[in-house]
């Protein structure tokens, strides 16, 4: 074990890249899935069967197979869809939020359900319509009691963009092991960045545990 | 495009259709291959499955102890771990730093190593569940078996693990099914299992659509599989009048 070789420079070369991949492939991947995550959401609460079922059958279909299988496939078939090739990252992109949609449309879905009717009544009664209860009502709620749980699954999604390495993109596992494949330590390079990993992320959850006291609607 | 289903049929190295998809003497079909690379996938799987249940089920009630601070904290540290750190990482960890580390971890088989790297990073988050689901309990159950001149070792056998399991079985199935999904991480340590047999034969045979929907239907059917299990021996446990608190798991 020689941690001597670690070194500013060497983050600066090769690590601080791949780390703000995973940062931005991390947001973008949470933005983009609670959007498309809500909108499955309400295709499947909308009780009209022809919105259900594609979705329900999308969100299933994504939680029954292995992440690493979807990041192989939409490598596959985003050049064959759009009609060039494109790069692992760009890639990486489009299969988070579409994987992670699924994911988010159940959260989402648990948070417009824990919504009592009473609120949605009321909202009828003072003559909005469908999307004006939706938008003024009960989303935000939903959005509010599930804030927490959107937020873990955001920590889970940063811990799973490791898995992009399936396909080669840039990210910060990939730094990692790429210095430590230079500088002929790859075994103190895995451990750093476990390290960094661990610290990220049990940063994160604290920071969750923090909002969750204060943003709680006391009932 | 056009389907190429016969792919399945060709003989890995001489590229020729074999009429029966079975090759002869030591030759093998992609076929053939991809059931091995399933065997090992559900191999990997179930051995992980038995270390995260032992150990996962060991550190939850450990977290529960009464009057014992210490083991709750070792078990809280454990699942901290164990939960933050990527499984590709830990994987890594384990094929690759553990060996270097501990010269006698060098003779235990790479298929063992992976083994590990899954079992415990399941552990962690069954830990999880079996806290939950010992401190969904009322008291009262506790104090029961207090009043009964139980020992804590007896109260948890006869009185408190019965009735957690059933609590915990809806989110250990799920929890199983994520530990099948995960396997396929193998793939980074060159274990020959599904997603490794996928990307090989991908690049082999250039026909990937047809591959990966035969490799990603076997992973569907194997979870599916998984949730039939838990489904009955949920029916077969269920005590008559107990009803389960509903929980999810969470993750995948």
């Amino acid at each position: 074990m020689d941690l001597s070789f670690f070194s500013w420079d060497l983050i600066s070369k090769y690590v601080v890249a791949g780390f703000w991949f995973s940062i931005q492939l991390t947001v973008v991947s949470t933005l983009g899935g609670i959007l498309f995550g809500t909108v499955l959401a309400l295709m499947r609460l909308s009780g009209k069967p022809l919105l259900a079922w594609p979705a329900t059958i999308y969100v299933n279909g994504m939680r029954s197979i292995p992440l690493v299988m979807v990041i192989l496939w939409f490598f596959l078939l985003v050049p064959i869809i759009i009609g060039r090739p494109v790069g692992a990252e760009y890639s990486a992109n489009i299969t988070f939020i579409a994987f992670e949609a699924a994911y988010f449309s159940e959260i989402m879905r648990a948070g417009i359900q824990s919504i009592p009717r009473g609120q949605v009544f009321a909202g009828q009664a003072l003559g909005m319509s469908y999307a004006q209860n939706m938008r003024l009502v009960v989303l935000p709620q939903a959005f509010r009691n599930m804030l927490p749980v959107l937020l873990t699954q955001t920590i889970i999604l940063f811990q799973d963009t490791s898995l992009v390495y399936a396909i080669g993109a840039y990210d910060l596992l990939k730094g990692f092991v790429t210095a430590g494949k230079i500088y002929g330590r790859p075994e103190e390079a895995y451990l750093l960045a476990a390290v960094v990993y661990f610290i990220l992320c049990v940063s994160l959850s604290f920071l969750v545990k923090k909002l969750q006291a204060r943003i709680a609607i006391i009932r | 495009m056009s389907w190429d289903w016969q792919v399945f049929c060709k003989n890995t190295l001489e590229g020729t259709v074999e009429a029966t998809c079975w090759a002869k003497g030591g030759d093998q079909t992609y076929l053939e291959w991809m059931l091995q690379a399933w065997g090992w996938t559900l191999s990997v799987a179930a051995c992980a499955w038995v270390v995260a249940i032992v150990v996962g089920g060991l550190v939850g009630t450990m977290r529960t102890l009464p009057n014992s601070p210490i083991a709750v904290r070792i078990g809280n540290a454990w699942v901290e771990l164990f939960r933050n750190i990527p499984i590709l990482v830990q994987l890594f960890i384990w094929y690759f730093v553990v060996p270097k580390l501990f010269p006698s971890m060098r003779q235990v088989p790479g298929f063992l190593l992976v083994v590990f790297a899954l079992g415990f990073f399941t552990s962690a988050r069954i830990a999880e569940q079996v806290r939950a689901g010992v401190q969904a309990l009322p008291r009262g159950q506790r104090y029961a078996g207090m009043a009964m001149g139980f020992t804590t070792a007896q109260t948890y056998r006869y009185v408190i693990l019965p009735m957690a399991v059933r609590i915990i079985l809806p989110p250990l199935t799920s929890e199983s099914m994520n530990l099948l999904k995960n396997s396929s991480v193998a793939f980074a340590v060159s274990i020959a299992e599904l997603t490794m047999f996928a990307m090989q034969a991908q690049e082999e045979t250039a026909r990937g659509i047809e591959i990966y929907m035969a490799v990603t239907a076997l992973y569907a059917l194997s979870a599916f599989a998984v949730n039939r299990v838990f489904a009955f021996i949920e029916r077969k446990v269920q005590i008559p009048g107990f009803i389960v608190a509903g929980g999810t798991g969470g993750g995948h």
